[in-house]
């Protein structure tokens, strides 16, 4: 494959961020619109040429024996600090980057066609379109970095372009504080990630092992995922609080993709998040930029695997986020937080899927990388239907100009192409067969399960709660009750225009079908094809499951009755802390506030001022003081000066003298 | 009795106290620089004086000489220009006047 498709992938965002951020102003709205999907739709065909050519070629660049090779398409020496710190900028081409590119320019396609109906009228609509184009920008950049030290770049640009987006209303309060949240937030995480970053790299280029690490290898994918025996002996010996340096680093590596992710206890950027225009959380805070933690430890499989305790701490944390979030969506009213909430707890699953898995044969576990591609398999069908779960949801808003469950009800009849994807959404996303989620989610069940039972009885309950949650949503949205004020009311709400539509349907037709799609064959973690067979003990208890949790949801709330509030007032305090988020905002506002702004912010503000302030307040006292007490020196008689100067030229002359004699 | 260099130097000294005492006690702005034009022809007579004595081949004292009183003359010009403005914005050519000037 040349250069050129690979360069054009980054370029044509990056130019169409440049034209629509420079000329937007002067654009109009329809040209801004038509450019921006014209340029997204051409940036989607060149994605599928590489990501098809990649799969499906049988190219040998691409694929030897059978299985897929990793491939620098180009990596150039970008920044060379010293010769062993060297830091490239490159393309790599593999089965998870591949896949990335075709979620990534899809999504964000179906994004930027809904957004044309969505942000009709609405003022920066060129704006919107710019940051819309910077993101996806970054977000390829990210994925086809070939180092740690590109993609931590690009890791910065999408937390940006993410930033930008969830502010978009700056004229909202509320959305203003959201952008500046999830940014801190995620940059606080990211500080960890650097420092992973920095360790990783210091102890692997310092100590050479067999002459192939160092210089621009030490942040180098392939390099250290190739050797991460290499690796491990670079840093033998250095510990730290019991536990390998090796460790910490990837821990801390990881601690930022909990950040980007949304795990706990750093999830709580994401359900402010959805501040944001609703095309936007769909893009990226439900496809693209949340599933980056995913991505991170899938690229750093290998290294993570030669850690065990590192992906033990992913399991646990995203054991523990997956559950939690399912908790606390059952007891939202905005339908957006019930979506975001349940991105989170799907994200946690791929993360545990992804822990479960070994990265070589082990006794008695059938396939030892199954939780890898499962994995990497949800985060696929996970785009799609939540982005469609979004997409749906943003209609909806449309119509009844509400984020809240409470002034919908009975919509159905209003919108039927909004409620059959809905519909569609739903059942994917709670696993039901034939539909995409029920084949991701037998597998990774089916890895964890491989793990031990535990995690796969926990996460089997998580999914369960999964279809309560959604089918909750569905019904108190399409049935219920119909809201009476669409009766009275000329306004009635009504399908969205085609704009809106089209991609709702294209992404439920995906949903569909997505779950025929051989992806063992595409994506692992070594390369080898492996043939997805479902396992039936596994997929029968979910599907049971599902299917039970849709039902319950189904007799409490498809008709309007009291059990939903008898339920809710058989422990109302439960209810009230999962509404609240068990008050994890209330947590970080008790630690910032109370304990970082009040005892060390204000003991440093004290020092500032009392400290730093006072001496350079001190230093011009004593200045001014000086000078008021000599300035009768200057009288102004030319006179005096003269008989001064006189006078002092006698002494100096006298002081010559003595001291030539 | 020779004619040595003494004979020229206290007479320099005499024209230079006398100068730097009129500058340092007359109120008159005319009679300063009257005063000021005495300390620099005395400074021009030493010039002279010790390229004369100790000097005689060369020339650069006298064409030193030449040039300060030019500027001499040109100084003088600018101060008595000075002066006028002075008289016609306050009236007299007191130094002590003119104390202001100092801000």
């Amino acid at each position: 494959m040349g250069l050129t498709l690979p360069i054009l992938i980054l370029a044509i965002p990056f130019t169409m961020f440049l034209i629509l951020g420079l000329g937007g102003v002067k654009m109009s709205h329809k040209l801004a619109g038509i450019l921006g999907i014209l340029g997204n739709g051409t940036l989607a065909v060149i994605a599928y040429i590489v990501a098809f050519t990649y799969f499906f070629s049988g190219d040998p660049e691409f694929i030897v024996d059978g299985v897929r090779q990793q491939v620098q398409l180009f990596d150039v020496t970008w920044l060379a600090f010293t010769d062993r710190m060297v830091v490239n900028i490159g393309f790599l081409l593999d089965p998870i980057c591949a896949m990335m590119l075709v979620v990534i320019t899809t999504i964000s396609f179906m994004v930027h066609l809904y957004s044309w109906g969505y942000m009709e009228g609405e003022k920066g609509f060129q704006r919107y379109y710019a940051f819309l184009a910077l993101f996806t920008f970054s977000m390829l950049g990210l994925v086809v970095a070939t180092n740690i030290f590109q993609m931590y770049i690009f890791w910065e640009l999408v937390g940006v372009s993410s930033y930008l987006l969830i502010g978009f209303f700056y004229k909202l309060p509320s959305a203003v504080s959201a952008s500046k949240k999830a940014f801190i937030v995620t940059r606080f995480a990211d500080l960890f990630m650097l420092i992973g970053i920095l360790l990783l790299s210091y102890y692997v280029s310092s100590t050479p092992a067999d002459g192939v690490l160092g210089g621009a290898s030490a942040f180098n994918f392939l390099m250290l995922n190739a050797q991460p025996i290499a690796v491990l002996q670079s840093t033998v010996g250095a510990t730290f609080m019991g536990a390998s340096v090796l460790t910490w680093a990837m821990v801390l590596i990881f601690v930022g993709g909990m950040g980007k992710s949304a795990m706990m206890p750093l999830h709580i950027w994401l359900p402010d998040a959805m501040e944001g225009p609703t095309p936007v959380s769909a893009l990226i805070h439900a496809a693209t930029m949340v599933v980056a933690g995913v991505y991170l430890v899938a690229r750093f499989f290998p290294m993570f695997c030669i850690v065990p305790d590192s992906l033990t701490f992913i399991c646990v944390v995203g054991a523990i986020t997956a559950f939690y979030a399912a908790v606390v969506a059952c007891a939202q009213i905005d339908i957006k937080r019930i979506l975001a909430f349940s991105t989170i707890s799907q994200i946690a699953f791929m993360m545990v899927a992804l822990g479960c898995a070994y990265n070589e044969p082990v006794e008695g576990v059938h396939y030892s990388g199954l939780g890898y591609m499962a994995g990497m398999f949800h985060l696929f069908t996970h785009a799609m239907f939540k982005a469609l779960l979004f997409l749906g949801a943003g209609c909806l808003i449309h119509a009844v100009h509400s984020n809240n469950y409470t002034e919908m009800g009975g919509l159905r009849k209003y919108m039927p192409i909004c409620h059959w994807t809905f519909l569609i959404g739903c059942l994917a996303i709670a696993g039901i067969w034939p539909l995409s989620g029920f084949f991701s989610k037998d597998e990774m069940l089916a890895a964890m399960f491989s793990r031990h039972w535990f995690w796969g009885a926990w996460m089997t309950m998580v999914a369960g709660l999964t279809a309560f949650y959604m089918f909750r949503m569905y019904f108190l949205v399409f049935w219920w009750e119909e809201n009476p004020k669409y009766k009275h009311e000329g306004h009635k709400p009504h399908d969205a225009p085609w704009q809106m539509s089209l991609p709702l349907i294209i992404l439920a037709a995906v949903s569909c079908v997505a779950g025929f799609i051989p992806f063992g064959e595409l994506v692992t973690f070594n390369g080898e094809p492996y043939h997805i067979h479902i396992e039936g003990s596994v997929a029968a208890t979910s599907l049971t499951v599902a299917v039970l949790a849709i039902a319950l949801a189904t007799i409490m709330y498809a008709k309007k009755n009291p059990w939903p509030e008898r339920v809710k007032n058989f422990w109302p305090s439960l209810w009230r802390a999962a509404n609240r988020r068990f008050y994890w905002d209330e947590i970080y506002m008790f630690i910032t506030h109370k304990f970082i702004f009040n005892i060390i912010c204000k003991s440093i503000a004290w020092f500032d001022r009392h400290i730093i302030d006072g001496t350079m307040d001190g230093l011009a006292a004593v200045t001014q003081w000086t000078s008021v007490k000599i300035k009768g020196m200057q009288s102004g008689s030319a006179q005096s000066y003269v008989i001064w100067y006189f006078f002092g030229a006698v002494v100096l002359a006298a002081i010559t003298w003595i001291c030539i004699l | 009795m020779d004619l040595t260099m003494l004979w020229y130097l206290v007479p320099s000294v005499v024209m230079f106290a006398a100068g730097v005492y009129g500058f340092c006690t007359r109120k008159n702005m005319i009679a300063l620089l009257i005063s000021l034009e005495l300390v620099l022809n005395a400074a021009d007579l030493n010039f002279v004086v010790f390229n004369r004595f100790l000097f005689p081949d060369s020339m650069e004292g006298m064409v030193f000489t030449l040039f300060a009183i030019a500027i001499a003359a040109a100084e003088t010009a600018i101060a008595i220009a000075i002066i006028i403005n002075i008289y016609r914005e306050v009236g007299n050519t007191d130094i002590n006047s003119v104390k202001q000037m100092k801000f």
